[in-house]
């Protein structure tokens, strides 16, 4: 029904996926590297540190969404990249609010991992920095929970997206954004159409998400 | 380390560089920031298409109160501008971020409210008077308080109907502020049971009005007309203001206003198009 | 006596507290190559830390630790230590003992055929393409002595190896460590378990309270133990941590 009403709408749910996986992977990509570094290596405002990476977890993405918009304006420090109000922007601005998320979950594992492992590879002749490509093997089934947690909060926020993003129309209307609006033209019903997609969307890849990681500690790899 | 340190560094650098070419390949376009009630009111996706098929230029549209959409355009966010807001407008001209302006359009805001009308202004013709109503019986009426066109166009009103402005009394519990665009502000006073003023575009294309009529149509005073900036290149020069200039041309030409006066909503006109011919 | 290796270990007055215990109080003591060394007390002894010391994953407060053979530079090299809870890696056990290789320098054919040759000679053949974090406990101590061992250490360090494991899992144990030691290596294990160090030892360091109480070869020890607490552990008394609150009842003899 909601696909019927809509053929604009298959384009918002992929703008959506490609926004939130990209901020993802590269939040994974920079996050992880960061919460390993931050369990593993003692240095001067680590604690300091630790409790940022902490609380800016709860940030909210508006706060994001506006440094970002400050930021990338023409009137900003990086205005010359023309970024802003562009899906680019928008993966930046989720990966700012994702980063934190892993970097913080990943430390927590990575401490765990290390208590685990940490003498057995240090007794095998690894040293804390080539420790971390095993670590991050070894705890590849609480880190994928972790990427999750990332994406489960991307795909949802609304406040950062909309700010840089600007919402337009074929190019940088995502699902959350694309609900607001439906929401203030007074049209409930398809802005809760939407919202069950956000909702089903979400339930798959957790469940995918969790019957690999079944299969995964039932062989043991 | 060092090369670690390093290699994240270039990482950073690279995703700038592809995002920013991605955005390149992105194709000919130029962005307009305008009203929500230009967008909300299905004006415009029955409007750019046409431009964006004549002259193979997409238009990003920014929908935003119309005191944002300024600030865009000064910040030089956006390439052209359709607001609302003609005092604003002007001294945005006279600062010299626009390099020239031209009316496109205009239609009227109405006040709207709830069926059993407590404030007894049902059928008006005189906002003022509505207004002055609505602020001796204490009834309940919503603000947009964005610092928008409509809102704008709402204090102004105020000023003329009391001499003590309910923004500024403290202990008003019927004058609510509520800081969101036109359809949020709507939706909030649907739900408050509560008066508000809208354009009359943006009402007819809304659609979960229940119980709230048209209280006060009032032509003179309400008129809302819509203006087309061009931002000026000589303070920002990577807008893309030749393609800017085109769209601008097209909008205020025949074929535009055109379809502007015959864009219909339940067979009522929303916009009256700036030329003649075609009111 | 002739040394070629890394071994002689000595303890010179080594001592070590822990979150304000002291868990190695004044220890001194020669680990001599070729010799089964079987490290012996009771709980909280200081048997673990002692390893953890000689091993280097951890420093002494004060006293020396030192490896005084000629090859001593080499000494993280030489050395392998199995813990007493093994960690096997997400991946097979012949993967988990060829990851023991992965720091050696090797290349990578070496590495794959001593892989298949201490998977021969430990007898994991049939366990050698299973999954190791699926292993019974015991079957997963065998693949942390195959993979330590993978390394051709000069040392090995065993930390209480058949703690939890049925007398058919010790057994097996037991004869790995056997063939290790008569493949060369110099065995270090500790135990509280009196018939083991009977079956293994050949030298015995009894270990109280972060004392290295008594230093013997294996029969004298067994035959005839000098120190009290000594004397009380072979009678099968309980042996107590020294604590604060009851100093004078280090030993509790019935």
């Amino acid at each position: 029904m909601i696909f019927g009403a809509d053929p604009g709408l298959g384009e918002v749910v992929l703008l959506s996926l490609k926004v939130s996986c990209s901020a993802v992977a590269l939040a994974i990509f920079f996050g992880l590297p960061l919460g390993a570094f931050l369990a593993l290596y003692r240095f001067p405002g680590r604690g300091l540190t630790i409790i940022c990476v902490n609380a800016l977890m709860g940030l909210p993405p508006v706060v994001i969404g506006l440094l970002v918009y400050i930021i990338f304006s023409r009137a900003g420090p990086l205005g010359v990249f023309g970024l802003l109000y562009s899906p680019s922007v928008m993966i930046i601005a989720q990966l700012l609010l994702v980063l934190p998320i892993i970097a913080a979950l990943s430390r927590q594992h990575f401490v765990d991992l290390w208590h685990e492992y940490g003498d057995q590879l240090m007794s095998l002749g690894s040293n804390r920095w080539r420790a971390v490509p095993t670590l991050l093997w070894e705890g590849r089934v609480n880190l994928v929970t972790v990427g999750l947690a990332g994406f489960g909060r991307a795909i949802a926020e609304v406040g950062a997206v909309m700010i840089v993003g600007g919402n337009i129309d074929h190019y940088t209307r995502v699902m959350t954004t694309a609900i607001t609006l439906e929401t203030s033209k007074g049209n409930l019903s398809l802005a809760l159409g939407l919202g069950i997609i956000l909702l089903l969307l979400s339930v798959f890849v957790n469940l995918g998400v969790s019957l690999a990681r079944a299969v995964t500690i039932r062989q043991g790899v | 380390m060092c090369r670690i340190v390093f290699f994240y560094f270039f990482s950073i650098f690279i995703l700038f560089y592809t995002l920013g070419i991605s955005e390149v390949l992105a194709g000919r376009n130029i962005k307009l920031a305008t009203t929500t009630s230009t967008e909300n009111s299905g004006l415009l996706k029955r409007l750019l298409p046409v431009f964006e098929n004549r002259k193979d230029i997409k238009v990003l549209v920014i929908a935003v109160g119309t005191g944002q959409a300024l600030k865009i355009g000064k910040d030089g966010d956006a390439d052209v501008l359709l607001v609302h807001d003609s005092v604003a407008e002007k001294e945005f001209m006279q600062k010299g971020f626009g390099i020239s302006r031209r009316e496109v359009m205009s239609n009227d805001f109405i006040i709207v409210g709830p069926q059993g009308d407590p404030a007894r202004i049902k059928g008006g013709r005189d906002a003022v008077k509505a207004f002055k109503k609505i602020y001796s019986n204490s009834i309940k009426f919503v603000s947009r308080g964005d610092d928008s066109g409509t809102h704008k166009a709402e204090k102004r009103l105020w000023e003329t109907a009391s001499n003590i402005l309910p923004w500024n009394v403290t202990s008003t519990s019927w004058y609510n502020e509520v800081g969101a665009g036109m359809g949020q502000t709507l939706n909030i006073a649907i739900g408050m049971g509560a008066y508000t003023i809208v354009d009359r575009g943006t009402w007819l294309a809304f659609k979960n009005k229940r119980e709230h009529i048209i209280m006060v149509e009032d032509k003179e005073t309400l008129h809302n007309p819509y203006s087309v900036i061009l931002i000026n290149p000589n303070i920002h020069p990577h807008t893309k203001s030749e393609d800017a200039k085109q769209f601008y041309d097209w909008v205020i030409g025949e074929e535009a206003q055109e379809i502007i006066s015959e864009y219909r909503i339940d067979g009522e006109r929303l916009f009256l198009p700036n030329i003649d011919i075609y009111k | 006596m002739n040394f070629s290796g890394v071994l002689p270990l000595s303890f010179n007055d080594v001592s070590l507290s822990l979150e304000g215990r002291v868990v190695l109080d004044n220890v001194s003591l020669d680990i001599l190559p070729h010799e089964r060394t079987i490290i012996l007390g009771p709980n909280g002894a200081g048997k673990t830390t002692l390893l953890r010391l000689c091993h280097g994953l951890i420093s002494a407060d004060s006293g020396e630790v030192c490896w005084q053979g000629p090859q001593a530079g080499m000494r993280s090299r030489r050395q392998a230590m199995v813990f007493q809870r093994p960690i096997m890696l997400r991946r097979s056990v012949r993967a988990n003992i060829a990851y023991g290789l992965k720091f050696t320098g090797l290349s990578y054919r070496q590495k794959k055929e001593r892989v298949a040759e201490v998977i021969e000679v430990t007898g994991l053949n049939d366990l050698a393409n299973r999954s190791a974090r699926l292993l019974s406990t015991g079957e997963q101590q065998r693949v942390a002595i195959a993979r330590a061992w993978a390394l051709g250490p000069e040392i090995l360090f065993l930390d209480e190896p058949t703690a939890s494991l049925d007398p058919g899992g010790t057994r097996a144990i037991e004869r790995l460590v056997e063939f290790v030691s008569g493949a060369g290596t110099t065995v270090v294990l500790t135990t509280q378990d009196l018939s083991q160090a009977r079956r293994l030892a050949e030298r015995i360091i009894f270990f109280h309270n972060g004392k290295a109480i008594e230093i013997a070869d294996a029969k004298s020890f067994f035959m005839r133990p000098k120190s009290r607490e000594a004397k009380a552990f072979l009678e099968g008394e309980i042996l107590w941590q020294n604590k604060t609150d009851y100093k004078g009842l280090q030993l509790c003899v019935g």
